[in-house]
């Protein structure tokens, strides 16, 4: 039989699929070379032309501009390092401990070696952040700082504004996804016509809306909007009274952190004693004893934490107080609410994709309405949800930018100001692009770690 | 013993409109405080829109006597209506965007018919188009008409035009990029996915930036880009990985089979890609595709950020004027108008299509 078949002829290489593939893949890397490099030697010519030296030398120079909203930037000093450290050994030690405990006999810890375990976790850091408490220096921009500063201020105010925008936009997308969910016709058609409404706009189109027609109905400083000095609302913004730290301040923190862990661990060891003996322990009661019981002490201990700081009208503005600018009010309100609209159909998507038997069986086996959405619903719904709202998160640390329109100071915004003041567009742009890459890596490694925790387990 | 009942109707509250009613807005009870509240949101919201839009408005083009009206002062619209149309394009030559434009329109109508579709004609009519409506609106050379250079071009027109020839020049290169994505080619595979990711990491605003200002220092001395052409490429190099992204799901949605059944009628790679793989992915991405443009449509308002004058900017351009001066709101509220009966008509025909479209079993 094998004398039949066509003697194997070897095959040309530009007839075979691979050298075909390699040659097309040879040639593309040197169009590419080719392109790179003459872009590298006009960008030289180009620079030089200009009288524009490359290079980072240019991020320590003198700013020289005011920003409107300075956030503190953490700068971390030595001591920082120690905290790591104990974090990590405290954590890794305590695991050990709890893994060999394990390892010895299926009860859970006995409460001598879950204290120490705490301590070694919880008490070997706070204790090193407490030696060490003068190791994160928050330092403000000033018009005198470096370009780096102002850079990473406007960092802090992108970071700002996407967590604060993520948080808020998923809580308004879910009522207005169980608006469109709900039986009442009206109600649902309301939240729907909002939906068709915002994701049919342009994102920038609903900024400007905000910032130049609704914020500027807001009545002027003189005839502010007052709430017994407590809130104050003009055109300059919303102002609240900030809290001031005192001298108690770090242990009221420290034990709110202490009273937050120890309440953990206690739900944890009860559902281990529900799982192994059915028995349920009572913690209702002890966890929010230790929950006011403990800042309670500290406060007594330690004095007042924090005292109020309010808004007085000096001059032509509000002094003293927290404020919310009309460009961050504007930016915040107006991506969480176009986001919204999207957030709202992936999760309302995402729960009518649960089949209706799930719910049905679930009400036969007499589960309370709630029981149903929490052990049954939403588990499932969120396998379908999660990948979707990581690039509704993404676009909103991205649509941040758009703040560059309406002068919100942020990344891109301050990167264009410096932009304009030394020339260094390509570091600019480089810089920009490195930045929003991280944030952008960082928001979908995290939601991954979510996502691969809700997907379903297939065995 | 069998008893005879005999039929009766259903209880008046559960058919009919009151049926409708009581089930749909007031039982049970919270739901009727739904409704109340839902009814108040609305008036809220609706009346006093009402009264500036409606009731208190004026149409008069006389920027005085509107300006005793608390209402809209729908004039302004009327007197820029070209303006926000064409921006600064000449007011004697806006006859060849009009031209242009029932060009488009006559040929999308054509094609609605379904027995001209199939015809080759309206094809060789819809490649030609583009090169006719660019030769018409920016005339010039053996045209014989006055050059009306793209710094002139402006408005919802510039808007559109920026839209569809981003959209046209991303089409292949995604399809490329999406094809090498798939592929097991061992250095342009993590040479596309390396593009993807990072055009889809960064914002538009800073790939806007790039084109406009890093692209002139790439290229060689004395070689000058237009300002439009500038805001393209940045376009289309900015969604060609989003576009790349959905033909990639299109392509990983077809059988295995289709590529083997290829592959024994000895197919090359070129042949069986356009021939069987890619009239199929392509199906079933016409959806997503027109999300796409959707998105394309919508950031193309950003292009107003680094100097064109595309419809978003027209509103800063005509209320700056002292005869309609600071009237924002009408503006908004007219581009508002444009931008979502485009985007709505455009997003309701897409899921025309997913609906008409069988499902992507193979």
């Amino acid at each position: 039989m094998s004398e039949r078949l066509a003697p194997q002829e070897k095959v040309p290489f530009w007839r075979s699929p691979q050298g075909r593939a390699w040659t097309f893949q040879l040639c593309m890397v040197g169009a590419f070379l080719w392109l790179a490099v003459s872009v590298y030697r006009n960008t030289l010519v180009n620079l030089k032309t200009r009288g524009i030296s490359s290079g980072f030398g240019f991020l320590g120079n003198e700013a020289g501009f005011r920003i409107g909203e300075v956030t503190g930037i953490p700068l971390p000093q030595g001591g920082l390092l120690w905290f790591l450290v104990s974090l990590v050994a405290g954590l890794c030690v305590s695991q050990l401990i709890s893994k060999q405990l394990k390892r010895k006999s299926d009860r859970p810890m006995n409460s001598k070696w879950l204290s120490v375990c705490l301590l070694l976790s919880i008490g070997l850091p706070m204790l090193t952040l407490y030696i060490f408490r003068d190791s994160v220096e928050i330092a403000h921009y000033t018009e005198s700082s470096s370009y780096l500063m102002a850079l990473l201020t406007g960092l802090g105010n992108t970071l700002k504004v996407t967590v604060i925008g993520c948080v808020a936009s998923t809580v308004l997308g879910l009522l207005i996804a169980l608006g469109r969910l709900s039986p009442n016709w009206l109600l649902s058609n309301i939240c729907r016509w909002y939906v068709e409404l915002n994701r049919n706009l342009p994102v920038l189109l609903q900024l400007f809306f905000w910032y130049f027609i609704v914020l500027q109905q807001l009545p002027n400083v003189r005839q502010s909007f007052d709430l017994g000095g407590w809130l104050i609302l003009n055109k300059r913004g919303l102002y609240l009274p900030s809290l001031v730290p005192q001298q108690g301040a770090w242990i009221f923190c420290a034990s709110i952190v202490i009273a937050l862990a120890a309440i953990w661990v206690m739900k944890r060891r009860a559902r281990r004693v529900m799982d192994e003996t059915g028995v349920p322990s009572k913690i209702f009661l002890p966890a929010i004893s230790i929950l006011i019981g403990l800042p309670a002490l500290a406060w007594l201990a330690g004095g007042q934490p924090f005292s109020l700081d309010f808004p007085v009208l000096k001059g032509f503005n509000f002094k003293g107080g927290t404020g919310l600018t009309p460009e961050f009010t504007a930016l915040v309100v107006g991506l969480t609410v176009y986001v919204s609209a999207f957030n709202a159909e992936i999760i309302r998507s995402g729960i009518e994709a649960v089949s209706k038997g799930q719910r049905e069986a679930a009400r036969a086996l007499a589960m309370s309405e709630r029981q149903v959405m929490r052990i049954v619903i939403l588990p499932q719904a969120m396998r379908v949800i999660v990948p979707p709202m990581t690039s509704e998160y993404l676009a909103i640390a991205k649509n941040s930018s758009l703040a560059v329109a309406i002068g919100y100071p942020e990344f891109v915004s301050i990167g264009g100001t410096i932009l304009n003041q030394s020339g260094q567009a390509v570091e600019i742009v480089g810089i920009w692009m490195g930045v929003y890459l991280c944030i952008s890596l960082l928001i979908s490694f995290g939601m991954n770690i979510y996502n691969s925790k809700v997907a379903l387990v297939e065995r | 013993m069998v008893q005879d009942i005999p039929d009766r109707l259903p209880p008046v509250t559960q058919v009919g409109i009151i049926g409708w009613v009581r089930k749909n807005l007031l039982y049970p009870w919270y739901n009727a405080v739904l409704t109340v509240v839902s009814c108040w949101a609305i008036w809220a919201a609706v009346a006093p829109f009402w009264e500036w839009a409606v009731t208190n408005a004026t149409i008069t083009l006389d920027p005085v006597v509107a300006k005793e009206h608390s209402g809209a002062a729908w004039g302004f619209i009327r007197d820029m209506w070209p303006v926000f149309m064409t921006g600064v394009y000449p007011a004697d030559e806006r006859w060849r965007p009009l031209i242009a434009l029932c060009i488009v329109v006559i040929l999308v109508s054509l094609s609605l018919v379904s027995s001209f579709r199939r015809t080759r004609w309206i094809r060789v009519l819809w490649f030609v188009s583009p090169i006719v409506v660019f030769a018409l609106v920016h005339g010039g050379g053996i045209t014989g008409l006055p050059t009306v250079g793209t710094h002139y071009w402006g408005g919802l027109m510039l808007t559109i035009m920026l839209s569809i020839v981003a959209m046209l020049a991303a089409f292949p290169l995604s399809v490329l990029l999406a094809l090498g994505r798939t592929s097991d080619m061992p250095i342009a595979k993590p040479f596309c996915v390396a593009y993807i990711e990072l055009i889809r990491g960064v914002p538009l605003i800073t790939i806007l930036f790039m084109a406009s200002v890093v692209l002139p220092l790439f290229l060689p001395s004395g070689m000058e880009l237009d300002k439009v052409l500038r805001a393209v490429v940045g376009i289309t190099m900015f969604f060609s990985a989003y576009l790349a992204e959905n033909i990639r799901g299109g392509l990983q949605g077809i059988g295995k089979g289709q590529y083997e059944a290829a592959d024994a009628l000895g197919m090359g790679y070129w042949k069986k890609t356009i021939v069987v793989i890619l009239p199929q992915a392509l199906r079933i991405v016409i959806p997503p595709m027109v999300n796409n443009f959707i998105g394309i449509l919508k950031d193309t308002s950003l292009v107003g950020i680094v100097g064109l004058v595309d419809l978003l900017q027209i509103a800063f351009a005509t209320t700056s004027n002292p005869k309609w001066f600071g009237r924002l709101e009408e503006a908004y509220v007219f581009i508002a108008f444009w931008y979502w009966i485009l985007c709505f008509a455009l997003s309701s025909y897409s899921q025309y299509l997913e609906r008409k479209m069988p499902s992507a079993s193979k």
